[in-house]
Order: C-alpha cells, then sequence, then structure tokens
C-alpha cells in the first residue's frame, strides 16, 4: 500500500467540515439538549422525533429532504438565491450535510448526561443562594461533561463520514466539495486503488486514536 | 420564629400542614410517602405550594394572598438533603464556599469563617478531600458546615442520619442537639425513627400517609 497522496483537498476538507459542524452541534446541541432534559411541554415526542431522525433515516433521505430545503427551487433556497447566496454544490452545503446528520449524536449523548445528574444536586445549589446559570455552569454542566465529550467526539466522528447525504447536496466536486468518504468512493470507482487505500488508512487510524482517547480519558472522569 | 400554612396537592393525597417553631426543633415524624420531605421542598422554596403562607421572623417569603413567592435563592434557609447532596467534583472546602459567591451573601456580610466552622465540626483537616473520600459522618459534618456557613434563619434537615450507621447515629443526635443550642435558629427535622423524634423533639408533628387535608395534622404533642 502507497502512502503517496497527490491531493490532500479531501483530507484538510475533511477536518474542516467535521471541526465547524462540531462547533455549531455544540452551541446549539448543548442549549437544547438541556432544555428537553428538564422541561415538559405540549408536543414534545414530536419535537424529539424530529431532531433524531436523522440519525434513523437513509442518509440519501436526509439529503433529498436537505436538497427540497436549501435546492435552487428549495424553501429556504429561493430566498437564498434572492439575496444572491447558492448554497447547493458549495463547501456550506458539505457542512450543513455533516451538521444535521451528526447533530442527533450529540443530541442523545448531552440529553442523557443531562439527565442523569441528580437534581439535588441543583436544589442544594439553589438554596445556597447560586442562580441559575451559575448552577448550569458550575454543576450540571461539569457533571455533565463525560457524556457531552461522548457526544462531541461520536458527531465528529459522524460528521466526518459522512457521505449519502454530502453527495446529494454538494456533490463529489475535486478541490472543491470532495471530502474522504466521496474521494474514496470515487476512487474505487475509477480504479485508483493507491487513492483509495491512503485514504482509507488515514480515516481508520485517525478514528480509532479519537476514540481510544475518549474512551480512556472518560474513564478517568467518573466521580 | 416560623410560621407555616401549606397546602399542597399530592398524586394520592392533599397536604394541608400548620407549623409554629420558635428557635426550637421541630420533627417531622412519619412512614416515607407522608409528605415529609414535600414539605421541606415546600418551605424551602423548591416546590410551590396551592396556597398558603411562609413567614421567617415577620418576613414573608410566600403568601398565595399577596402572589408573593420568593425564590429558594433569597429565602436564606439552610438545608441538609438526605444524602448530603454534596458537589462530586468539588473539593471540602470549595463545596462548603459554594454558597458564600452569592450575592446574598456579598451583600450584607453575614457569612461566616468556613474554616473555624469546619474545625468546628471536626472536619477542617478535610478541606482538600472530595465528597467520595468523605465517611458518611464526615460528609454529613461538611454538608451542615456548608448549609450553615451563609447564616440561614432556618435549618432543615431531610432524614439526616438514614445514611449512617448505628454508633454514628447516636453520636451525631447529640451534635445536632448542641448544635441547635450554638445557632438559636429553627431545626425542621423530618424522620421516620421515634427515637430521633424523642431525643431531639421540642415539637414533633406526626404524618400519616394518604390522609384526608382535615386530619393529616393528628398529633401536635410538646415535649
Amino acid at each position: 500500500m502507497s502512502m503517496h497522496l497527490t491531493d490532500w483537498f479531501p483530507v484538510i476538507l475533511s477536518l474542516r467540515v467535521a471541526l465547524i459542524s462540531v462547533v455549531v452541534i455544540t452551541v446549539l446541541g448543548i442549549p437544547l439538549s438541556r432544555l428537553m432534559a428538564r422541561r415538559e411541554f405540549y408536543g414534545k415526542d414530536i419535537v424529539e422525533a424530529a431532531i433524531t431522525l436523522p440519525l434513523v433515516l437513509p442518509p440519501s433521505v436526509v439529503g433529498y429532504g436537505l436538497l427540497l430545503l436549501v435546492g435552487k427551487n428549495g424553501l429556504l433556497g429561493k430566498a437564498l438565491a434572492g439575496m444572491g447566496i447558492s448554497l447547493i454544490f458549495t463547501w456550506w452545503a458539505v457542512i450543513l450535510a455533516a451538521t444535521v446528520v451528526a447533530f442527533p449524536l450529540m443530541y442523545q449523548s448531552a440529553k442523557a448526561a443531562f439527565q442523569s445528574v441528580d437534581l439535588n444536586f441543583e436544589k442544594a445549589a439553589r438554596t445556597l443562594g447560586a442562580g441559575e446559570l451559575r448552577i448550569f455552569l458550575t454543576v450540571t454542566l461539569p457533571l455533565s461533561w463525560p457524556g457531552i465529550v461522548a457526544g462531541l467526539v461520536l458527531s465528529f466522528a459522524r460528521a466526518l463520514g459522512e457521505f449519502g447525504a454530502t453527495l446529494m447536496v454538494a456533490g463529489n466536486i475535486p478541490g472543491q466539495t470532495q471530502t474522504i468518504p466521496t474521494a474514496i468512493y470515487f476512487a474505487v470507482e475509477s480504479g485508483d486503488k493507491a487513492t483509495a487505500s491512503t485514504l482509507v488508512a488515514i480515516i481508520t487510524v485517525f478514528s480509532f486514536f479519537v476514540v481510544f482517547w475518549v474512551n480512556r480519558w472518560s474513564k478517568k472522569q467518573n466521580y | 420564629m416560623l410560621e407555616a400554612r401549606l397546602t399542597k396537592k399530592l398524586w394520592n393525597f392533599n397536604l394541608d400542614v400548620q407549623l409554629q417553631v420558635d428557635n426550637q426543633i421541630l420533627i417531622l415524624l412519619g412512614p416515607s410517602g407522608a409528605g415529609k420531605t414535600t414539605i421541606l421542598h415546600l418551605l424551602a422554596g423548591l416546590s410551590k405550594p396551592n396556597e398558603g403562607l411562609i413567614k421567617i421572623n415577620g418576613r414573608v417569603l410566600y403568601s398565595s394572598g399577596e402572589k408573593l413567592n420568593i425564590t429558594p435563592q433569597s429565602r436564606n434557609i439552610g438545608y441538609l438533603f438526605q444524602d448530603y447532596a454534596l458537589f462530586p467534583h468539588m473539593t471540602v472546602m470549595q463545596n462548603v464556599i459554594y454558597g458564600l459567591t452569592s450575592k446574598r451573601c456579598k451583600q450584607d456580610g453575614s457569612a461566616l469563617e468556613p474554616m473555624e466552622l469546619l474545625n468546628s465540626f471536626g472536619v477542617g483537616h478535610l478541606i482538600d478531600r472530595y465528597p467520595r473520600q468523605l465517611s458518611g459522618g464526615e460528609k454529613q459534618r461538611v454538608a451542615l458546615a456548608r448549609a450553615l456557613v451563609v447564616q440561614p434563619q432556618l435549618l432543615l434537615l431531610d432524614e439526616p442520619f438514614s445514611a449512617l450507621d448505628k454508633n454514628t447515629k447516636v453520636s451525631l443526635r447529640h451534635e445536632i442537639k448542641k448544635l441547635h443550642k450554638r445557632w438559636q435558629i429553627p431545626f425542621i427535622l423530618v424522620t421516620h425513627d421515634e427515637e430521633d423524634a424523642q431525643f431531639l423533639g421540642d415539637i414533633t408533628v406526626s404524618l400519616e400517609k394518604g390522609q384526608s387535608r382535615e386530619n393529616l395534622l393528628n398529633a401536635i404533642s410538646v415535649n
């Protein structure tokens, strides 16, 4: 197996997309999962099912849905086109696909983590005079940290490996929207075994070390 | 002096109590499910009564008539939780000073010196330990220090001896009695153990499970 890679673009794009997606997922996912972990409201089950849906649907279905939404004639796509913005077949579309598909993993882990925090800790903090934001930052969040980090890693890995939805909304344009997974697929298709196996090796080793490190880290985080 | 009239609809019965405590120890005695912890929650502001009035030293904390409901953060009521609810990710010292950084304490400067208090409870040497490294009795002393360092006007104790072995329990009973003499504030202690009630109680209120609102408060005796 040759480790010689002529085009590093897919590797760099994949990492960049996964990082940006994880930031977006974290910023949106933590408040949302916290809210859903503790609040009851009418229609909550429907909202939850909708959030989790991209996890269980085939990625091509998610991609098709995104096309309907942000495509040239899509609901959002038309409005964006009016402002001179076209998302489809750009690297923004790669980020969009990765974010939507990986979001449920963060949501599920963070929500489970928040739910596992004993409510008495928060109640105790309240009787000690701490406001709700301080309680969240100093009690709830630190105690949920292992679960949140697990969600972070899972969603990062999922974003890195996203294929189906990405292909539908962003295509496979070398130097523009080509990620590791799409590059592997098209390398195999065109008989370029060297490129395919190098990319496979890179993503496998990288993913292995991420999961390995997180497992070790989270073992140390038990109180 | 605490005065409280509280009614609360629970899923299986209606809670209806009247309490009046000077700087005494009031015991809420009854089997589990009789609504004892609920009463403490209502007093501390951790849950809301359907109707009633709570007044400490002339200050109204809750009044359904005036639609007044002071937050638990501003009630200045100490709460010792059944499992002590010490923050597991903080050291003994960090736990004890948690309440000191709140607005309430900064404003009126009523806080005590934490180290002095910890020493008086005989746990001054444990300040760098984490809760998981403490015995049951030590946990209780630390939790008491945490609740008292902010100078509450009322101390609520939820089954303070249930997690302790017989010997520790007997010695801590004595300590709580001494503590009460020193602090000169009302204590309300929840227990299902009649020995606790006889030893500690200035006033004992017996609660029975599933009683209707008329005869829920079925015994007030003064030792």
